[in-house]
């Protein structure tokens, strides 16, 4: 659009476009640009917004000054009174277990994602495939939330009636509380988040599949080349801006994700993240400083993929 | 020609194998949900979902022993008719039963040549029998968890069972009107549609506006502007929770719907201007240069022509925002909490004050993926659409 003049017609005033953008840009000012500016504010202050955060001090404590609030949301989860234990608390605490949900989820969602692509394009039962694993993308997490925590029931009676310990007590093995045993816990939430959002994944990749042509796919299998070879030496490199775009996009969401570990664990047991831990702060323990510090961490995070979306976005109006 | 057929469905096995156990990883925990929300509570809590349709307690046992004189249906025997609930009344326990069972009848063992049931298969027959005569009658299936949770109730029984007693907890009138009782699911669908109605179409009208001003009108700035929304795509609304709920209290807003339609105006503009603007842009240039010549002004370009050929998009944003104001639950609660509550906090607040009560929650849960489902499956095409020209360009 910065390329191509509008012709002369077209301009009709100076006025007129900002009639357009009024009600988009005061709703976008109000409730997005000058909240943040306040947050970021807000995070310098001490809990109830009224004093600077260095009066929350301690004596005798370590003390960040007016940082004082960001000392609290990132050193407050970790026992520093050995190496050992600080990694040990480390990857309990909400950053610990924010990149664990990172790393799990992301590449399971990407993974299962693409496969599921490349599989579901070889039966002749793909729509169906296809539609059943996007399904959960219409399901609140809340709902899943639900769904999965039937799954991971667990009874102390005989009879579990919660699928995955029925599934192990009837291979002879003992039951297992998934939401109460750290470590485990965090992995089945993660688990409920690859569940819902894999099948947003998987469509982008198919349609980015889907655009790959077929001579260059014919032109490796004539040359010999195995499935396997196809996928990783044609089929990938190809669709790498699409991977990539999908995984920055998942990455985001992750890091946004609360409602999982609210309601299904409430952050308990070790298994804070950085998302439910802002609402924590905030809601639970009414203390708007820590909880605001929380936020800017949050958007601290996400500013990399910010700078990264809009310079794709200049590169493609450059492109067209 | 047979023989190659056979290799090509064994070579194709691994496939289909694959395919189908993910298709079944991804289905089976929600049917799960399904079923278990159809079960009585009781049998809930005693087997698992996948055991609904295995013998009920006391079924066996008593086919295997009562049956043969009885019958199945108890109806056998005209002068010990077992589905008349006065007869089965007088053998509430095992231990009644068996004193019968040990008499003699006609000079005869009651037993005839079979053994004495254990004390055990005594209470489970006991329980088949009564659910022959309909006494305290268990059926397999029921669709009482779906009308507690629609009237939210919480009591030991059931709505229907409570009402027909008259011994229903203070709160429920045992009319129509329990649909609305602020603690039932029926209130928190009223709610999450009177929250995501405006919240939905207010975004995308702005948006309209918006996009066609970026799309077809000439201003300065408009490339920087248009690069800042798509930075702000991606902030997460916990960065403005907390000056907005201060401001909120402020204004007297915190519990009220227009608040929360403010809220998600605000944060689904960012997207809906991006898909509008890239949709709108699309559109052949021509077309609105020969309408500018025909001295068509911007308002009636965008009203007769834009907007009817943007429905594409706007059906692709509806759906989009709809799902994501429906499934929300950060916003209703920090805005909305318990004053008005919509489906997701309901399901959410059951979940931390009723622990395991599975059989209002699947039935809740099942409630609040019921609409987002049949909007899914029906405009499926669009939201896929939606969803690539956001991910994929953007």
């Amino acid at each position: 659009m910065a390329n191509s003049p509008t012709p002369q017609i077209m301009k009709q005033g100076q006025l007129t476009p900002w009639l357009y953008l009024a009600p988009a840009i005061l709703v976008m000012a109000f409730f997005i640009i000058y909240p943040m500016f306040t947050t970021i504010s807000l995070s310098f202050k001490n809990g109830d917004g009224t004093q600077p955060a260095s009066t929350t001090c301690m004596e005798g404590k370590p003390c960040w000054g007016i940082f004082e609030n960001y000392r609290y949301a990132l050193t407050a989860e970790v026992d520093s009174s050995s190496l050992q234990a600080a990694w040990k608390t480390f990857w309990v605490s909400s950053y610990g277990n924010t990149i664990k949900w990172i790393a799990l989820m992301v590449s399971g969602t990407v993974s299962v994602g693409l496969l599921f692509a490349v599989l579901a394009e070889r039966v002749k039962y793909e729509a169906l495939a296809k539609s059943i694993i996007f399904m959960p993308m219409a399901i609140s997490f809340v709902g899943a939330g639900v769904i999965w925590g039937f799954v991971y029931n667990y009874g102390t009676g005989a009879d579990q009636i919660g699928l995955l310990n029925a599934i192990i007590t009837g291979l002879g093995f003992k039951p297992m509380a998934f939401m109460s045993t750290p470590g485990i816990n965090t992995l089945a939430l993660v688990v409920v988040g690859i569940w819902t959002w894999t099948g947003f994944c998987m469509t982008v990749l198919a349609a980015a599949l889907k655009s790959v042509p077929d001579e260059v796919l014919e032109a490796a299998r004539v040359d010999g080349a195995s499935e396997w070879r196809v996928f990783w030496a044609v089929m990938v490199p190809i669709i790498m801006p699409t991977i990539t775009v999908v995984v920055t996009t998942m990455v985001i969401n992750v890091l946004k994700l609360f409602d999982i570990v609210y309601v299904m664990t409430g952050g308990n047991y070790g298994t804070e993240v950085i998302a439910n831990r802002m609402y924590t702060e905030m809601y639970i323990n009414f203390n708007t400083g820590r909880g605001t510090a929380v936020a800017v961490i949050l958007v601290v995070l996400i500013i990399p993929f910010i700078y990264m979306n809009i310079r794709r976005f200049l590169e493609q109006e450059a492109m067209r | 020609m047979n023989k190659s057929k056979i290799n090509h469905f064994f070579n194709r096995l691994p496939l289909h194998l694959a395919v189908i156990g993910l298709m079944l990883i991804w289905v089976v925990p929600a049917i799960g949900l399904l079923v278990t929300s159809l079960r009585p509570v009781q049998a809930i809590n005693t087997n698992g979902w996948w055991m609904t349709l295995a013998a009920l307690p006391g079924e066996e046992e008593y086919n295997q022993l009562c049956a043969d004189c009885h019958g199945t249906d108890g109806k056998d025997l005209p002068e010990a008719d077992l589905s008349d609930p006065e007869v089965v009344g007088l053998f509430p326990r095992s231990i009644q039963l068996l004193a019968m069972l040990g008499q003699e009848i006609d000079g005869q063992p009651h037993m005839g040549t079979l053994p004495l049931p254990d004390a055990q298969q005594a209470a489970d027959i006991a329980t088949q029998m009564k659910r022959l005569a309909g006494i305290e009658s268990q059926p397999r299936l029921t669709l009482n968890n779906y009308i507690d949770s629609m009237v939210g109730y919480r009591g030991t029984k059931n709505y229907l069972a409570d009402c027909e007693a008259g011994v229903q907890a203070s709160g429920i009138n045992c009319n129509i009107s329990d649909l609305l009782n602020p603690r039932g699911m029926g209130r928190a669908f009223v709610n999450s549609v009177i929250v995501t109605v405006p919240a939905t179409i207010l975004p995308i009208l702005f948006a309209a506006f918006a996009g066609y001003a970026f799309a077809w009108l000439d201003f300065k700035g408009r490339y920087f502007l248009f690069a800042i929304l798509v930075g702000l795509q991606v902030i997460p609304l916990q960065m403005t929770l907390v000056p907005i709920s201060r401001m909120y209290a402020e204004l007297g807003l915190n519990g009220s719907f227009l608040g929360v339609w403010l809220f998600h105006t605000g944060f689904g503009m960012p997207y809906s201007i991006y898909l509008m603007r890239n949709f709108l842009g699309t559109l052949p240039r021509d077309l609105f240069e020969s309408a500018y010549l025909d001295g068509a002004s911007h308002w009636t370009a965008f009203r007769m022509l834009a907007l009817p050929l943007a429905m594409p998009a706007v059906a692709s944003l509806a759906i989009f925002q709809f799902l994501w104001v429906w499934n929300d639950l950060l916003v209703a609660l920090v805005f909305l909490g318990g004053t008005k509550p919509v489906m997701t906090y309901q399901i959410s607040n059951m979940v931390s004050s009723l622990g395991a009560g599975w059989h209002l929650l699947t039935a809740s849960a099942f409630l609040s993926m019921l609409l987002p489902m049949v909007i899914f499956f029906a405009f499926q095409r669009y939201f896929v659409r939606g969803m690539l020209a956001g991910a994929v360009k953007g």
